[in-house]
């Protein structure tokens, strides 16, 4: 219900804040709003560990809140300016739409609609996502393909719904859907043994099984990923300077990956002599000012933030429970799909 | 009426003239809003309008009363969310009622042992959030053994965490005989009743009217059922691969669901059952008594119609809270309105369509129940003289 309630208070919003945001839909409006209010209000997960949750103290933390940071880093040189919105995945499409938040950083699909119809625009891709399956290791199966006839517990608010659907229709295989809202009562359904398989995407299955399972070889995730899931931070339509900020802060973590750049090393890089290096920390002006901020503001995002590596590994990687690999998420010298554009 | 100012001395007039300005004022706020809403949405490119209900859905639902796939449209499958929202909703409206009879009459109970149970019901179901006691009851469902290890409660009856599977009758020529005969049963057992009625009311002379009308109701469809061949075959549930193939079955989801919502909405009928009946004075029963008639027909022909009076208009908003309650299904994944609507305004992106739809279609449930009960609160209202 609560998602319900929150949907229609947001579209009361949209109703209402008609006198507050007519006069200011115009470009530049979020990024002078955010730089005049000075703090992010980024649109977060509920709790999704590894992607943003919170601690014991209320300190948010992950690879989503970390686009948050950097973005903050970027703006005002400090990464901690940012004001959390906790979405339910229904939800947070109309917080950005209607204004209440700045930046959603809650691991959300890129899809051509969201990009056309839903008015949004999406950043680079900070994780490259899959849905899976996952099963009773006791079950025995090697496929999805093996899933004929399959109950399968499913999270709506996601594409993850129509990607089964499609998947055992391209397939010819029958399943019968359990569709439950909140997280922590699918999981209980699914564990109970109310459903075959649990589908959702691989990183959140692996935030599940690191979580709710004592031993984590009892259940396993078949190898199939049924879907693209590039999830990416999006924004509102029509701020191209504010897009243009939260493109560029997530590249400058990529780039100081490329460049082997960390939160230790960075101060003793200011000195360096690679021009890409001088130019990507501002020694070298000229990037700042054509985005509109400092020009430390890559030093700020790698001084307080790390790289994209530091913040991989610290949140879903080796450093942290899900234990994920690589994998696409590898920069291109790797094998992987992480890429920067040259910053000049 | 001669002349405007002294037309607005007129009660009358100033009435409708108040009246027409609130009204000017409320629908000039809702123009506001629609508008504004409208607006808004267009000046940051979101589409709008009920276009997506003819594309397909894509999506599958896990349980439906209508044969429904993923390439249907979205609009169809709203409807199969409207048709598992209106089923939980009937079930839950028999089986409360009728639960809330019996523990409503238990309350006034001398039996020591039933009356205290029967408090001890009302102040436990009432008293605790539906939302908890669903998760509750889906919880018990889940805990049940999978389906390799399922319970065979009755013959060809199982019950496992994927809910309870039983046989179903396979379909003959016949059974439409047996139907068409049940049907004219029917019809003599209502006019057995008449008869009685008419016969008792001219000559005063009482009528085995039950027994006949039970006669005249069962022997068309058991003579139909020996003359087409007593066609009984079942179709019974197997385990096959995940699960049982065949028969019928419910879901665990449809089961909690239904099981919370009556459970907890009995409870209050009880209530509303007890203080109607204790709202007729025991003068009532009494001359009854003295009129010479049994209990049963005190209960039926004075205590009864009387409380009814007193019951109806509360039992009302009782089933319209039961439906409204049902989109508490979310919770525990039954695919209702609710839940089918979510799944549309997330594929869609039209959010305020959504809602919009789903508060018509509420709205026109709420007042459909209300216009029935509103119909049987006439018929049973005491005609004052």
């Amino acid at each position: 219900m609560k998602s319900h309630l929150s949907a229609l208070a947001i579209a009361a919003t949209l109703s209402v804040s008609a006198l507050a945001l007519s006069g200011t839909a115009q470009a530049g409006a979020t990024f002078d709003g955010v730089k005049q209010k000075g703090y992010v209000q980024c649109g977060v997960n509920l709790g999704l560990y590894g992607f943003s949750a919170p601690d014991d103290k209320g300190k948010w933390s992950g690879l989503d809140v970390d686009m948050c940071r950097a973005v903050a880093a970027a703006m005002f040189g400090d990464a901690e300016k940012v004001k959390y919105t906790p979405l339910s995945a229904q939800q947070r499409l109309p917080a950005l739409q209607s204004g209440e938040i700045d930046l959603l950083a809650r691991n959300t699909t890129r899809t051509l609609t969201r990009d056309t119809a839903n008015g949004l625009n999406f950043a680079p891709t900070n994780y490259y996502d899959g849905q899976g399956f996952m099963v009773s290791a006791k079950l025995g199966l090697k496929s999805a393909k093996q899933l004929n006839g399959a109950t399968v517990c499913v999270l709506p608010g996601t594409t993850t719904e129509q990607n089964v659907s499609d998947y055992f229709r391209a397939n010819k295989m029958t399943f019968k859907p359990v569709v439950i809202e909140k997280n922590e009562e699918l999981n209980k359904a699914f564990f109970a043994g109310r459903c075959d398989a649990l589908t959702s995407d691989a990183s959140q299955l692996a935030a599940i099984r690191a979580a709710e399972v004592q031993n984590p070889n009892d259940y396993v995730i078949l190898p199939e990923l049924i879907s693209k899931e590039p999830l990416s931070p999006a924004v509102r339509q029509g701020d191209e300077e504010w897009m243009n900020l939260v493109t560029w802060a997530f590249y400058a973590m990529v780039q100081a990956e490329e460049k082997g750049l960390t939160s230790e090393n960075v101060d003793a890089a200011m000195t360096s002599a690679d021009p890409d290096v001088k130019r990507l920390l501002g020694v070298t002006a000229g990037n700042g000012k054509a985005l509109g901020v400092e020009e430390n503001w890559a030093y700020a995002i790698i001084k307080q933030v790390g790289n994209y590596a530091q913040s991989y590994e610290r949140n879903v990687g080796t450093g942290s429970k899900l234990k994920m690999p690589r994998g696409q998420n590898a920069l291109y010298t790797e094998g992987g799909l992480m890429y920067a554009p040259p910053m000049k | 009426m001669t002349n405007p100012v002294q037309a607005l001395n007129s009660a009358r007039v100033r009435g409708w003239l108040y009246q027409a300005l609130f009204l000017a004022c409320a629908l000039a706020v809702a123009w506001y809003l629609v508008s504004n809403t409208l607006t808004n949405l267009a000046t940051r490119g979101v589409a709008t309008g009920f276009g997506f209900l003819h594309r397909e859905a894509g999506f599958e639902i896990g349980e439906s009363l209508l044969s429904y796939s993923a390439s249907d449209t979205y609009l169809k499958a709203l409807v199969v969310g409207l048709l598992n929202t209106l089923a939980v909703s009937a079930a839950g409206v028999v089986l409360a009622t009728v639960l809330g009879v019996l523990i409503g009459i238990g309350r006034l109970s001398s039996n020591w042992m039933v009356n205290r149970f029967a408090t001890l019901y009302v102040e436990t179901v009432r008293n605790v959030p539906l939302l908890l006691q669903l998760v509750v009851w889906y919880t018990i469902l889940n805990r049940l053994p999978s389906p390799r290890e399922a319970l065979e409660v009755l013959p060809g009856i199982f019950l496992s965490n994927r809910g309870m599977k039983f046989p179903v009758l396979v379909e003959h020529a016949g059974h439409g005989w047996i139907l068409l005969a049940l049907v004219a049963g029917i019809a003599a057992a209502i006019a057995v009743v008449r008869f009685g009625r008419r016969r008792r009311e001219a000559t005063g002379k009482p009528f085995p009217t039950l027994p006949v009308a039970i006669a005249a109701l069962l022997l068309p469809p058991a003579l139909a059922f020996i003359v087409t061949g007593a066609p009984l075959a079942f179709d019974v549930p197997a385990l096959a691969g995940f699960n049982f193939e065949g028969g019928g079955s419910v879901t665990p989801e449809f089961t909690a669901l239904l099981i919370g919502l009556s459970v907890y909405t009995a409870g209050f009928i009880a209530e509303i059952v007890r203080s109607g009946i204790l709202a007729v004075p025991h003068g009532q029963t009494e001359a009854g008594l003295a009129l010479g008639l049994s209990p049963g027909k005190i209960l039926r022909l004075v205590i009864l119609p009387q409380a009814l009076r007193v019951i109806v208009p509360p039992l009302t908003s009782q089933y319209l809270n039961l439906t409204k309650n049902s989109s508490l299904a979310v919770a525990i994944g039954y695919p209702d309105l609710v839940s089918v609507s979510n799944t549309s305004a997330n594929q869609t992106g039209q959010v305020v369509e959504a809602v919009a739809m789903m508060m018509l279609v509420y709205l026109i449930i709420s007042l459909a129940i209300s216009g029935f009960m509103n119909w049987y609160n006439r018929r049973v209202a005491l005609v004052t003289r």
